[in-house]
């Protein structure tokens, strides 16, 4: 690799890393508008034009706030815990592909910010991580509010996590690759021809029982409603942020919708194609074809729509994540576990055993 | 247990179905009532008021805060007689009543005033029985104003200062609503 | 020896003396949680990135985590901490100390047998390698492990499975 290509990957990276901070800043507006809307609410409309420099006043509120340590607490861990918490959300956005590459000439510039051959593993293992932010944060408070919403946190992660891998394994036995981006590429018939729509090659449609266990173990590895139990407000008053003040709890927030926001990525990279998108190849025929682009500008065209495409998924997914918020009341914690070890774990087994026979079978590879 | 009335319907409790125990499809039913809701607000008017530039409309029955009013030379009413005082279920209203001098007749409408005429609005309920037992016509509950919040207690005992109508004709109200135009420059006829 | 791994080996090092010097339990798992990263660290400089990820995942993102867990539940600090007697001490040290004396004689006379860069093969810790060593291989003692772990995954499920009669809340 050349330096000049060196330098583009650099700006890739620091460009994942701005639109994972600048998306997690716009969730907290959305998810104010939309709990508004489907409560027959207004929502935030003051600051500016439809309320869109709220998130730019709540820095400002949350920044000016007084930074408060509760008695007995460790000062050291009590600080570590929240940056913990936003870096591991952070870092697992390194390995998602949000497009093919760009072609300017021999520079080839690849949407993503690297490419490692156990992508999948990567984003597995940092996700793994999140729980001890929220762990020694909850330790640290001296508080047994906290401590509890901790230890919950911690089990209900380790619990749904098993339930996830095994969901994922089936996904990678087809696949044959832990590379998200082959995973990407594998979603989509290649060569021309009019499809129907390469919707149908996604891996949902290969894969219905183990998305559906999947997205389950999204929203409780996000600590999301309805498995929000480690900050369950009945119970445990804030949980493991109970005691956090200031910018400190801002940081557990946002950490909270960058996960939200990886997990969205991974889901449509890994369920609904990624950057593919319905009659594509058709597209790339007809800007190379039809119209006087150059070739490499043809491509660029195609790729950027890719883009767009996978972003259009991970934002309907955020979506979700905030419909299903204001529509579900929260589970309680025996049923939580019960869910997930008991249903979600032999139903992704079973998961396992159905796509290995089919795969024996031929019926899909 | 026999049951008296007969009409009591008798609750079966039956197994929940295999779908009902998947509990998926109750979530799908839940979540569109949701996304309804979602494009009800999204495309309907709401129903919020936005308050400081929308403001509800009072009710024609409404009463706010007290006014002392003056007659039409601009003298003032009350006579520090002391029955809104009595009739106040909540004792809200004190007052010191004087004797007018000589000179102060076109300030005073009777021989006898009232010094001090002080409403504790912490106290005050606003059922309007100072208004009916007022003799004179002095006191009124206004319609359209209200006592707002204060940071102090003192702050809500309304002496005169506050209390007494003003002078000038484009400032005063008739049974606590404020003048029109043309009734502001009726009454600044009959003044003169 | 590359700058790199000197900084993971001297970071390594010293969270794994923060393990055992740290009078915090929790002080002490975390430090440990360090060491395994650092660890990873050096899978990834001998290009085992399998490894890596596995050791992360199951490290530091599992195993740890339930050692954080219980060492929370007990509230263990110096006030709890019993009192050890003189002899208990002495025993420790006089273990420890032969164990670090034979891992030194053992390792004293090793010379590293380096690589050689005709023959080196940069893919031997790629995922798809190490999958068709252990599946062509391994294939015997890898099904076993995994029937092992399948049994406790199972046991786990019927443990948690709700008895008939049991309440219901």
């Amino acid at each position: 690799m050349t330096l000049p290509a060196l330098g583009w990957q650099g700006l890739v990276v620091l460009a994942t890393f701005g639109i994972s901070l600048l998306i997690a800043t716009y969730c907290t507006y959305a998810e104010r508008v939309i709990a508004a809307f489907l409560q027959d609410r207004v929502g935030p409309d003051r600051a500016g034009p439809f309320g869109l420099l709220q998130p730019l006043a709540d820095a400002v509120k949350l920044f000016t706030k007084e930074e408060f340590f509760p008695a007995g607490a460790n000062r050291a861990l009590f600080v570590f815990g929240p940056c913990l918490a936003m870096i591991t959300a952070l870092m697992s956005s390194a390995v998602i592909p949000f497009g093919n590459f760009l072609k300017f000439g021999d520079t080839e510039i690849h949407l993503q910010g690297i490419e490692i051959n156990v992508g999948m593993l990567y984003v597995f293992g940092i996700v793994s991580l999140g729980v001890y932010g929220i762990m020694i944060g909850g330790w640290a408070s001296n508080n047994k509010f906290s401590l509890l919403g901790a230890i919950r946190a911690a089990s209900q992660n380790i619990s749904y996590e098993l339930a996830m891998g095994l969901a994922l394994i089936a996904v990678l036995m087809m696949s044959g690759t832990l590379s998200l981006r082959e995973i990407t590429l594998q979603q989509t018939h290649v060569g021309g021809g009019w499809h129907i729509g390469d919707i149908f090659t996604w891996n949902v449609f290969k894969q219905p029982l183990g998305f559906v266990i999947f997205i389950v173990c999204a929203f409780a590895e996000t600590n999301r409603t309805p498995f929000d139990l480690p900050e369950c407000e009945t119970e445990l008053i804030g949980g493991y942020h109970t005691e956090y003040s200031s910018m400190k709890m801002g940081l557990y927030l946002f950490a909270e919708y960058v996960n939200v926001f990886v997990a969205t990525a991974v889901m449509s990279v890994l369920y609904f194609g990624g950057f593919n998108y319905p009659f594509q190849y058709e597209f790339l025929d007809f800007l190379t074809n039809k119209t006087s682009l150059s070739a490499d500008w043809a491509h660029n065209i195609f790729v950027l729509m890719g883009v767009v495409a996978m972003f259009a998924k991970i934002f309907t997914g955020i979506f979700f994540f905030m419909w299903v918020r204001w529509t579900l009341p929260r589970f309680r914690y025996d049923q939580l576990m019960r869910l997930g070890w008991t249903i979600l774990i032999p139903l992704a087994i079973f998961n396992i055993l159905l796509t290995g026979g089919l795969i024996t079978f031929g019926v899909i590879q | 247990m026999e049951s008296l009335s007969k009409r009591a319907k008798v609750l079966e409790k039956k197994p929940m179905t295999l779908a009902e125990r998947a509990y998926l499809p109750a979530i799908f039913q839940g979540l569109s009532i949701t996304m309804q809701h979602f494009f009800r607000a999204a495309t309907k008017k709401q129903v919020t008021i936005r308050y400081p530039e929308e403001t509800r409309p009072f009710s024609p029955v409404f009463r706010g805060l007290h006014v002392l009013k003056r007659d039409e030379a601009g003298r003032e009413r009350c006579t520090a007689c002391g029955l809104c005082a009595v009739a106040c279920p909540a004792e809200a209203i004190t007052m010191v009543a004087g004797e007018r001098k000589k000179g102060e007749e076109n300030l005073y409408r009777e021989e006898k005033y009232a010094v001090s005429y002080e409403i504790n609005m912490l106290r005050c309920i606003f059922c309007g029985l100072c208004e009916e037992a007022c003799p004179k016509a002095a006191v009124y509950l206004q319609a359209d104003k209200m006592a707002p919040p204060r940071f102090e207690r003192d702050e809500f005992i309304y002496g005169k200062d506050r209390l007494v109508e003003p002078v000038t004709p484009d400032n005063r109200s008739k049974r606590g609503i404020q003048l029109t135009p043309e009734q502001a420059d009726k009454l600044r006829a009959s003044m003169a | 020896m590359s700058p790199l791994f000197l900084f993971l080996s001297f970071v390594a090092l010293l969270s794994a003396l923060g393990v055992v010097l740290a009078k915090n339990p929790v002080h002490s798992v975390l430090f440990l949680i360090l060491t395994f990263f650092t660890l990873s660290g050096h899978y990834l400089l001998l290009n085992a990135q399998f490894l890596a990820a596995v050791n992360i995942i199951v490290y530091a993102g599992a195993i740890m985590v339930l050692f954080l867990f219980v060492i929370m539940f007990l509230n263990l600090n110096e006030e709890t901490e019993p009192h050890k007697p003189a002899l208990a001490k002495f025993a420790a040290a006089i273990a420890g100390g032969s164990l670090l004396l034979i891992l030194v004689a053992a390792l004293r006379n090793v010379s590293p047998a380096g690589y050689d860069p005709a023959s080196f093969d940069s893919q031997i810790g790629m995922v798809d390698r190490l999958g068709m060593v252990l599946f062509r291989d391994y294939a015997l003692p890898f099904e076993l492990a995994s029937i092992l772990l399948l049994a406790a995954m199972v046991g786990s499920v019927m443990l948690g499975k709700r008895e008939t009669g049991e309440r219901n809340f």
